[in-house]
């Protein structure tokens, strides 16, 4: 069947470190723990629809930390997130204001990893001012910081993150800049910032392209990502992207740093994710796992022997 | 011994003193009705300090729990659940505490889901809590819903027949422990009988498997289909199957139950003597 893991991606571990799972399907789940994915970290950040409620940002974030947890448990998936205030809705300003209210209810929760997806959209003032508020929130809470570079005028943007971060004496050993491309990675890593690269189709970056990437800049503060949401995109990027990077060439200990160990040095920091946290855990019993629930009552989606069965 | 004066005192044989010392300094700024966003950081941040280890409380302790408040079994807590119970004892035994926790249950994680309904073992003003013990009931985060429907005194004392229900056919329909739920056999009733011998039927026709501990809460209350339900299952070729239905109808006061187990006189027999149980089907 197309879900059956492969031998070696029973024993090869990945991370997805920026991955909107409240958008994808529990077949996403399986195939990427069938894959070797065992962690993913799920950035706040806006949901395709604008909201115009603070209730709808509450429970959002409950979900982040709740109900999608949970989920992802059932697939033997660790599930992390970062709280924030994306900067598309920071321009909603009397609304962003109650969602900076609201933030540090969730900062402080078990697995929030990081103060994110935060940066620029359109680079504009009320942008500028939620940004810097959620720097100083990050280094309250002292949590590291996920950077969301703006997909128009990028270069300039991504540089103006970086300064922004050092103006609030955050060390770029704590932030993560994200969404990178050929133009910004060399001030990026020049700079001593975590250089994160989304393998997004068509508008981000190509796998091929990455393992460019990775063969000029080499594998220290590189990190991979999918950033599959509810777009066209690949919830599978970070395995497709490491087979890549091998079959190209690449060593097993440069695509284990960009595809699982730098992004859980980075986190890390937060003293919220831990290896341990998967390897300890004991192996999935979907009827008496800690956090189990009904989704999978009946055996999950795999055990009928013919696919076309459903029992 | 107050719940809470338990709390504190099995916490401080189990958390670094520097942990213990945070606990003590967050109940007392609770104690005098802290800002909502006080109590919401200490009850998230509290894991920092206590840690998730198992409580791993022993016989002696688990007795003076149950002594201090009937039904209470702390058995399966964890250190961040004891703590952050204990800082929920701290706040005002008043409706407005009772808020200040509904609003931390909206924005929980998994962890302090379970925390937020275990509490409901201990804490005063148990009327003011309902709303979220029967939301519970609705959460299809499996562990949440164990968290107040097993080994948890609060439902069997304060649901109505309605709550009660609910919660005992769901326990059999996520496949939970049903035997591990507090007052199990105290709060049996003929709608309840009804319900479950229709899942039972709902299962039949699927032919999907299910607890025979069902029959547990049909028998007391079995009413002819009931009866009816119990004879086919004690002829079933399922040893299981078998002594529960035994035990359904040694516990059905209806005078025909007698006279269906007259088929199995052994186990009958066993049921009477107390050598077959619930716990040992």
């Amino acid at each position: 069947m197309a879900n059956e893991p492969r031998p070696s991606n029973r024993l090869r571990k990945l991370i997805d470190p920026h991955i909107h799972m409240v958008s994808r399907t529990t077949d996403d789940y399986q195939a990427m723990a069938n894959a070797g994915v065992v962690a993913v970290i799920e950035p706040a950040f806006w949901t395709g629809q604008p909201r115009t409620e603070i209730g709808t940002f509450k429970d959002y974030f409950s979900c982040l930390v709740g109900f999608e947890r949970f989920r992802a448990s059932q697939f033997g998936i660790k599930h992390y997130c970062t709280i924030g205030l994306n900067s598309k809705e920071a321009n909603n300003e009397a609304l962003a204001e109650e969602v900076i209210e609201l933030l540090p209810r969730f900062a402080g929760k078990e697995g929030v990893v990081a103060i994110g997806e935060i940066g620029y959209d359109e680079m504009t003032k009320a942008e500028e001012k939620f940004f810097r508020i959620q720097l100083e929130l990050a280094k309250e809470m002292d949590l590291p910081v996920m950077i969301h570079t703006p997909h128009r005028n990028k270069k300039v943007g991504t540089s103006r993150s970086m300064d922004v971060c050092m103006e609030h004496g955050i060390p770029p050993s704590k932030v993560v800049i994200d969404h990178n491309n050929e133009e910004t990675c060399k001030e990026v890593l020049d700079r001593g910032f975590w250089a994160a690269f989304t393998i997004y189709p068509k508008t981000k970056m190509g796998n091929k392209r990455m393992v460019e990437i990775a063969k000029h800049y080499g594998s220290d503060r590189v990190i991979v990502d999918s950033s599959a949401d509810w777009g066209i995109s690949d919830a599978l990027a970070v395995p497709k992207t490491a087979d890549l990077m091998i079959a190209s060439g690449l060593s097993e200990a440069a695509v284990h740093a960009m595809c699982y160990a730098n992004a859980l040095a980075a986190y890390g920091q937060s003293g919220q994710m831990k290896e341990s946290d998967w390897l300890d855990a004991s192996a999935i019993d979907r009827t008496r796992e800690f956090e189990g629930n009904s989704l999978l009552r009946g055996g999950g989606p795999e055990t009928a022997e013919d696919s076309r069965i459903i029992e | 011994m107050s719940a809470q004066t338990l709390l504190l005192d099995w916490l401080k044989s189990r958390l670094a003193p520097d942990a213990f010392a945070w606990l003590e300094e967050k109940a007392a700024l609770l104690a005098t009705g802290a800002p909502e966003k006080t109590v919401s950081i200490a009850f998230s941040t509290s894991l920092r300090y206590s840690g998730k280890a198992p409580l791993g409380l022993g016989s002696a302790d688990l007795q003076t729990a149950a002594a201090a408040i009937p039904g209470w079994n702390p058995s399966d807590w964890t250190c961040d659940q004891a703590a952050r119970i204990f800082l929920l004892t701290c706040l005002p035994a008043d409706a407005a505490s009772a808020r200040i926790m509904d609003r931390l249950y909206e924005t929980a994680d998994v962890g302090e889901a379970l925390a937020l309904q275990k509490a409901l073992a201990v804490l005063p003003n148990p009327d003011g809590h309902m709303a979220r013990a029967r939301e519970a009931i609705r959460s299809n985060i499996k562990a949440v819903f164990e968290a107040i429907a097993l080994r948890n005194p609060y439902p069997a004392a304060l649901f109505d027949e309605v709550g009660w229900n609910q919660m005992v056919v769901k326990t059999f329909f996520v496949e939970s422990p049903v035997n591990e739920i507090t007052g199990i056999d105290r709060r049996v009733n003929p709608p309840l009988a009804r319900m479950l011998s229709d899942l039972a039927h709902e299962r039949w026709a699927a032919g999907r498997a299910f607890s025979p501990q069902l029959w547990r809460c049909v028998g007391p209350c079995a009413d002819d289909r009931g009866l009816e339900d119990l004879k086919k299952v004690l002829s079933l070729d399922a040893p299981a199957e078998k002594r529960a239905a035994v035990l359904a109808l040694a516990s059905c006061p209806n005078p025909r139950a007698a006279l269906i187990l007259q088929a199995e006189p052994a186990l009958a027999a066993a049921a009477r003597a107390g050598s077959l149980t619930w716990e040992n089907i």
